[in-house]
């Protein structure tokens, strides 16, 4: 990307060096082919998701929220489908976040930066921004001319230019628009924000969502990849030489000369490549780079340059792939006329698969397992044990009765301490002598004192355990937990 | 100053000129929007100076363009929160005290209220966990000095013992030895005496019929016959396990000897009356109350 300086053509000033570089715009070509259409279908494919999600119902009952992916922060709920999670299970999470960064491990070793091609947002929406502007302003050629033009500012230019960005903003407002909706019941958050009901949380964060999508896909663009993302850096230390990049095969390119010569050359048995150094590749790069130069740490592999040249390679009557998804080994390999091999299944690759099977299959059996009734249990601290006035002791628990299903539920509450023991549970026995029973609503939590008294003759030198029973009393589901007895 | 002008052979791009073990750095400058908004960062951090206070004085600081203060903010949020929560307090403050407990939502909001109020106000002496100390009673367990039901525990909440508010609990254990009234060795007697009847060993060779006939002379009146104590002067039992000062021998020579006199503050007129039944119901849920 930097310009080679001639030491000629330093001045004084240059010595020092200038504080800053201006970037230098890039005006990628179109390109039709197989890595093209693979990026159409994904964008569609993400935004797709992205904007219609919320969009989905799902049926949950009466009371219960209806929309299929739905982050309830004033109730602290998840809802994902038939799954509904809540912040004690935030585990689910810490486990898609593992499986989210190996993923990306596995994707890297298979591919190199498949995800910064393909599906990283930030390539999404500049490539989404880049149609826009190529629909309106034209292809390469015409951006450059037009951008370069010193005509005084002819209607036809300022209308182009305030409908790309017109376009622009609608499609940066419906980003962040489409975010706030994973947050509240979709429909009618849509209908408060047109009606201008909605939370003014609501309005920043698609101002927010509005502003960052406007300046990062329409002026940013390459420059976030480079200098703003780390994922460049790191993943220098994830890959490895059988990691398949988007590789200039300098093998089967050098020596570079037009076809003319090359056929001359050729005839004569002389070494030439078939590389007609037409700059297709650097014409068609989003991030305006030289392919040919090499890996490098601007490439976001995203495979246009393939396309373009393929084009190129069929058009003169040579064979694909001068530069396709390759490595060096290969080159190398080439090179010595043996035949390329390519290793997918690697050591690396497999225990990358390995821990995205174990964590995925521990979440999935974990979910499909999971109580809907759970009881956790504090004990008190201070005082940890009471001495009554008959001698018998007495310690306290903070009980938590967790209902996590859609219906009202009765539980009964039992405790097994120590010999003799009895309990009393503050506020419900009174209600239910026999046995203390609540009832706790749908979809919440109880919190209960609960009390554990050993009479004298029975008091527990040591500490000694407390199993904690909860019964649905309809459905016969049980919870329990353990926590411990102790003496003063 | 040494030449600069020097040019990397590989890259063709000019050096900085600084040089460290034969390694030479390259100039690479920075992306002018980078430059621009460290600027912009800048002026943004002496905006901020203006705005807002920043900038300490002798005895205060600049208040800034629009005199905010987060401390006004705060007292913004405490009023509104006091707004939503006041209905639910005032259907506190409306419900009979014995009904409170059977209610699981006014139950759990007494005792969130009364925690929070508790560890504002009585901690101090009661303990975070309302477990007490030497002098200062165990609110968790079963024996109560001025009484351990609902009723009972509001009452000494809102006017105290010995707190001087008119309708304080009154009544003291007398100095029996400083104002001359026992003698020493029968102060030793009795104070054995009283040992033995929660059951706890006794000084070998102390005369048990005169300990019960100087208890029965002095000590009944209040903690009534057998020792069985009063709830209504706050004597308490002598024969249980609790003892608030302590049970040996040489703290119940004390106790009869100088008396004790332990105060609790009354907390009528200092907190509102919904928020004492709220602490009356917490206390009373702590698992003492009778």
């Amino acid at each position: 990307m930097n310009k080679t300086v001639n030491p000629n053509e330093l001045t004084s000033d240059d010595d020092y060096g200038p504080l800053y570089a201006a970037r230098k715009k890039v005006y990628p070509q179109s390109v039709s082919g197989t890595f093209r259409r693979i990026k159409w279908g994904l964008m569609a494919f993400c935004l797709g998701v992205y904007y219609f999600l919320p969009f989905v119902r799902w049926n949950r009952g009466l009371g219960a929220p209806s929309q299929a992916v739905l982050i309830d922060l004033p109730n602290s709920r998840f809802y994902f489908f038939f799954i509904e999670l809540w912040p004690q299970e935030v585990y689910y999470f810490t486990g898609l976040l593992i499986i989210a960064a190996v993923a990306l491990f596995l994707m890297n070793s298979i591919g190199g930066r498949i995800w910064c091609g393909y599906l990283c947002p930030q390539t999404v929406w500049t490539d989404l921004f880049y149609a826009v502007e190529r629909l309106i302003e034209g292809d390469r050629r015409e951006r450059m001319k037009k951008d370069k033009s010193s005509d005084p500012m002819k209607l036809e230019r300022i209308s182009e230019i305030v409908l790309k960005h017109s376009i622009w903003l609608l499609i940066a407002w419906w980003t962040g628009g489409a975010w706030v909706l994973y947050f509240n019941d979709a429909p009618t958050l849509v209908k408060e924000l047109v009606t201008f009901q909605a939370p003014m949380i609501a309005y920043i964060w698609i101002g927010m969502l509005t502003a960052t999508t406007y300046v990062l896909a329409g002026y940013m663009r390459e420059q976030v990849c480079t200098y703003m993302c780390p994922w460049p850096r790191i993943q220098a230390a994830l890959t490895d030489e059988w990691a398949l990049n988007v590789t200039y095969r300098y093998d089967r390119g050098e020596k570079r000369t037009s076809v003319k010569k090359a056929a001359e050359l050729r005839a004569l048995g002389e070494q030439v490549g078939d590389c007609v150094d037409c700059y297709q590749c650097v014409a068609v790069c989003p991030t305006g780079i030289d392919i040919r130069n090499g890996p490098q740490l601007e490439c976001i592999q995203c495979g246009l340059c393939i396309d373009a040249c393929d084009n190129v390679m069929t058009k003169i009557g040579r064979p694909t792939r001068l530069i396709g998804y390759d490595n060096d080994i290969n080159i190398h390999r080439r090179q010595e006329g043996k035949p390329p091999i390519y290793r997918i299944v690697r050591p690396r690759t497999v225990v990358y698969s390995a821990i995205i099977a174990a964590v995925g299959g521990i979440m999935l059996y974990t979910l499909a397992t999971r109580s809907l009734l759970d009881v956790n249990v504090l004990h008190d601290r201070n005082p940890i044990a009471v001495k009554l006035s008959d001698g018998s002791i007495r310690n306290a628990y903070t009980v938590r009765l967790l209902n996590k299903s859609g219906y009202d539920r009765v539980i009964a509450i039992d405790a097994q301490g120590p010999v003799n023991s009895t309990i009393h549970v503050i506020g419900v026995d009174s209600v239910t002598p026999e046995r203390p029973m609540i009832v706790v609503p749908r979809d919440s939590t109880s919190e209960l004192r609960l009390l554990v008294t050993a009479p004298a003759e029975s008091n527990p030198e040591k500490s000694i355990p407390v199993r904690f029973h909860v019964t649905d009393i309809g459905l016969g589901e049980v919870a329990s937990t353990t926590d411990n007895f102790v003496s003063p | 100053m040494t030449d600069h002008s020097d040019i990397d052979s590989v890259s063709g791009r000019s050096t900085t000129g600084h040089e460290w073990d034969g390694i030479k750095e390259l100039n690479t400058p920075l992306p002018r929007w980078w430059v621009i908004s460290f600027y912009l960062t800048i002026i943004w951090a002496i905006g901020y100076w203006i705005v807002y206070p920043a900038w300490p004085l002798i005895s205060s600081n600049t208040t800034g363009l629009f005199g905010y203060s987060s401390r006004a903010d705060v007292a913004v949020e405490l009023a509104n929160l006091e707004k939503v929560r006041g209905d639910k307090m005032a259907v506190l403050g409306a419900a009979p005290l014995a009904d409170i407990e059977k209610d699981p939502a006014l139950l759990a909001l007494a005792r969130a209220k009364g925690k929070t109020v508790f560890g504002d106000n009585c901690a101090p002496c009661h303990g975070s966990g309302a477990a007490g100390a030497k002098g200062y009673p165990n609110l968790n367990d079963d024996d109560w000095l001025w009484g351990g039901t609902l009723d009972q525990i509001m009452q000494t909440i809102q006017y105290g013992a010995r707190s001087g508010h008119a309708k304080t609990h009154e009544g003291q254990m007398l100095a029996f030895g400083k104002d001359s009234v026992l003698k020493p060795d029968e102060i030793v007697t009795v104070a054995n005496y009283v040992r033995s009847l929660s059951g706890l060993s006794t000084r070998k060779g102390y005369d048990a019929a005169k300990g019960e006939k100087i208890f029965a002379e002095n000590c009944v009146a209040c903690h009534g016959d057998g020792g069985k104590g009063n709830p209504e002067l706050g004597a308490p039992n002598l024969t249980d396990r609790i003892w608030l000062y302590g049970s040996d021998e040489a703290t119940l020579i004390e106790t009869i000897t100088q008396g004790r006199a332990g105060v609790m503050p009354a907390w009528e007129g200092r907190l509102d009356p919904a928020t004492i039944k709220a602490m009356a119901v917490y206390v009373h849920s702590l698992g003492g109350g009778k």
